[in-house]
């Protein structure tokens, strides 16, 4: 991407795969993702404002199996980011910087991700389904 | 300018004072980048959860009951704290990628602007909506 030739320092292909690789990615990926999807929640509230034609128009979009995808993805980014955002949060205060704690840490972060992605669904099901 | 050199251990000797930074540093903004982002983060935790949740009791409303939980005053003012908010938060976290990631100038330069633009767009579209739900003009 650069258009000087300077030397590259080592990237993250000489590196093994190790959890706190991936919580560091991810975090940058899901908030990429999250910035879009605010879009999608300034979509929503004019679509209400606008009138009932256009908030049908948008009810029907993020309930068609795209939408449904899209939605499923941006929840569990959500839940990754804020999860993985606390973890970052409590290390900026200074803690947990050992590293069996810092990899139990990453662990957390993903699992607690896919766990309220889950009751996130289950609240969806809970109510008959999203569409 | 505090030196803060000390002489009790070893590593602190061998420390330069230049590594703490002057005045606001380089970048002339001091933390304040970092230190915003961290205080967005700190309340998306309660506006997120509380975006999360109205969303879910509202799965299966209708259009007139949907605009009438928006227009109530508390979650008419918290949709517009979660929408600013987010929208900060991330202009400051786009912003820190590009920056990482883009190393051509003009690019850079562009892009950032561009979120900004984006960011500061999408949140008065989402304050001025909200404030038509609320205000029933």
């Amino acid at each position: 991407m650069a258009d000087t030739q300077r030397p590259l320092s080592p990237h993250l292909q000489v590196y093994r795969w190790q959890i706190q690789m991936v919580t560091s990615i991810l975090h940058r990926a899901t908030g990429i993702a999250l910035a879009v999807g605010t879009l999608l929640v300034v979509w929503g509230i004019l679509a209400l404002a606008s009138g009932e034609a256009a908030f049908a128009q948008f009810k029907t979009c993020i309930g068609s199996p795209l939408g449904l995808i899209l939605l499923l993805g941006w929840s569990w980014a959500l839940s990754y980011h804020l999860c993985n955002g606390v973890r970052h949060l409590v290390q900026d205060a200074g803690a947990g910087y050992a590293i069996p704690q810092f990899v139990r840490s990453s662990w957390l972060s993903v699992i607690g991700s896919i766990v309220l992605t889950a009751i996130i669904w289950a609240c969806v099901l809970a109510q008959g389904g999203a569409a | 300018m505090n030196l803060r050199v000390g002489t009790d251990d070893v590593r602190s000797q061998l420390r330069h004072p230049m590594k703490f930074a002057r005045g606001l540093g380089s970048a002339k903004h001091g933390a304040d980048h970092w230190w915003v982002q961290r205080v967005t983060a700190a309340a998306l935790i309660v506006l997120g959860l509380w975006f999360l949740i109205t969303v879910l009791s509202l799965l299966h409303a209708d259009y007139a009951s949907a605009k009438a939980a928006v227009a109530k005053p508390w979650n008419a003012l918290l949709l517009i704290l979660f929408v600013v908010t987010a929208f900060w938060h991330a202009v400051l976290g786009l912003q820190v990628v590009i920056e990482d990631y883009v190393h051509t100038r003009w690019k850079e330069v562009v892009l950032l602007v561009a979120i900004k633009f984006l960011a500061v767009l999408g949140a008065l579209a989402g304050v001025l909506a909200v404030l038509r739900i609320a205000l029933g003009v």
